[in-house]
């Protein structure tokens, strides 16, 4: 159910780390919990964001969820696809990527929960 | 939510179906409810498109009956009672001294001396000591919290009428919209009324609790070829939004006068008198300060309960927004400066400190096409 090729935060976003690029989402358990997303605002490209910070909000009909960041670095890119068709996030959650980040210390990611840790968390 | 709150939450008679159906339940109003089934998104598409069924055995009803009963609604309702004839309903307000609101509710005339009240679910009891406090001194008159006798069940869409039918020999295209008949329901005995809080066609069933899931089951059985499905309170809030319809306690509460909430139309101006009319006199010659409008927003963003609106001439709140489902924009109910409630205004939403331009439109967004 949870891919192995990521870690997981407690506040249920992802992140796939490749060399020093990191790959953010939120989990399926997030979606299922928000209900329909309708909006999503993601950081601008070259903002800095710290691991556990506040980096944008996602929206569903009924409520405004904070969105944190897995890990610290400098947002290289966002993904257009989520915000024009914020339904994904609920279709597709742990392909629909929200945004890229430079990570400044990629050994951060190792401290984040792993796929069997978070199924515990979240069953 | 943790385990003890939910156990002093009380239960409509369906609790257990909603389970079943594997409903995500809230606590509201004292009360767990489903909140969504299939998603709020879902369910509101097939309420515009299709059909819904909704258990709203959470809202309260209380009686009013004997020889001066109709003296005791008008005491306390701003509407006019006067007008309504046996299996007649009329939206009206539980007004305080101010001209604010105790709570909204629709008054039914079930016979000469006779009427049934149904008030909002977290507002009962409040309701009923107001009720009762100003409504027993004006003569012979019982007031009675019956909410206990009455599970309530709404079938709202475009394929309602045809669901229901099924299940009844009365005539329901023979019901005009605010009135209702008595009638069995797939052999229940029920108030069948012709009213909602959807922006669609449909009715409202009062059942006996001991009934209500046996009802329940044939309405989703005969509406299962039309598409039926249930539909929690996420949607139910979504669709009156759309529709234009306030949220008690939350667009009016008793901080908000009946003319501010733009709701002059529920006030019986040539009543001789009721809790509250002078104030509204008062407030309709002098014209209030403020209205509640609706608006969209022109750029992205979600405006919700509680945000600042900033307009040209003074601040202003908003009371009710979301992304709607059906029109896919986000929309909104504000109350904002009189000066600044003209259609097509601009103003702006503080949206978590960022300022998100918006514009009153209609309060009826959607507007359903009759045929």
């Amino acid at each position: 159910m949870y891919p192995s090729d990521r870690r997981y935060t407690k506040d249920h976003e992802w992140i796939i780390a490749t060399g020093n690029l990191g790959r953010v989402g939120i989990t399926d358990f997030a979606q299922k919990q928000l209900g329909d997303v309708v909006f999503v605002e993601l950081p601008e490209v070259g903002r800095a964001v710290s691991q556990g910070q506040t980096a944008g909000t996602i929206e569903s009909v009924k409520a405004v969820s904070e969105l944190y960041s897995p890990a610290t670095g400098k947002v290289v890119a966002v993904n257009p696809d989520v915000t024009s068709k914020p339904e994904l996030v609920n279709k597709d959650p742990h392909g629909a990527w929200l945004y890229d980040i430079e990570l400044s210390n990629p050994a951060e990611v190792e401290n984040l929960l792993n796929n069997d840790q978070y199924t515990d968390l979240v069953k | 939510m943790n385990q003890s709150s939910t156990e002093q939450l009380k239960k409509t008679p369906l609790n257990a179906r909603h389970r079943a159906h594997g409903a995500r339940m809230v606590p509201f109003g004292g009360w767990d409810m489903p909140v969504e089934y299939s998603g709020i998104v879902h369910e509101h598409m097939a309420v515009r498109t299709k059909a819904g069924l909704f258990d709203v055995s959470h809202m309260g009803e209380i009686e009013l009956a004997g020889k001066d009963a109709l003296a005791g609604v008008q005491k306390i309702s701003s509407n006019d009672a006067a007008k309504l004839s046996i299996g007649q309903a009329q939206y009206s307000a539980l007004t305080t001294p101010a001209g604010t609101f105790v709570d909204d509710l629709i008054v039914y005339r079930l016979a000469s001396e006779h009427y049934l009240l149904v008030v909002n679910a977290g507002n009962i009891d409040k309701a009923y000591k107001w009720i009762a406090e100003h409504a027993r001194p004006v003569g012979d008159v019982a007031v009675v919290n019956s909410s206990s006798r009455y599970a309530l069940l709404a079938v709202q869409g475009p394929e309602a009428l045809g669901i229901v039918q099924t299940l009844t020999s009365v005539d329901l295209a023979g019901i005009k919209y605010y009135w209702f008949a008595p009638g069995e329901v797939a052999g229940v005995r029920s108030i069948i009324s012709r009213t909602g809080y959807t922006g669609e066609d449909g009715f409202e069933l009062f059942v006996p609790p001991a009934s209500a899931e046996r009802v329940w089951n044939a309405i989703l059985d005969a509406g299962a070829g039309a598409g039926i499905v249930p539909v929690g309170l996420g949607a139910r809030d979504t669709l009156r939004l759309e529709a234009g319809m306030h949220l008690s306690g939350q667009d009016i509460d008793e901080t908000t006068t009946v003319l501010e909430a733009d709701l002059g139309w529920i006030v019986g101006w040539k009543k001789t008198d009721f809790i509250g009319k002078s104030a509204l006199d008062q407030q309709k010659s002098a014209g209030p300060g403020r209205k509640l409008v609706g608006f969209d927003m022109t750029a992205p963003g979600i405006a919700r309960h509680g945000y600042t609106a900033h307009t040209a001439s003074g601040e202003g709140i908003v009371t009710s927004g979301t992304q709607t489902p059906f029109l896919k924009k986000a929309i909104g109910l504000a109350y904002l400066p009189i000066e600044a409630t003209a259609a097509g205004t601009e103003f702006d939403v503080d949206i978590r400190g960022r300022r998100v331009p918006a514009r009153v439109v209609p309060r009826q967004f959607y507007k359903r096409s009759r045929s």
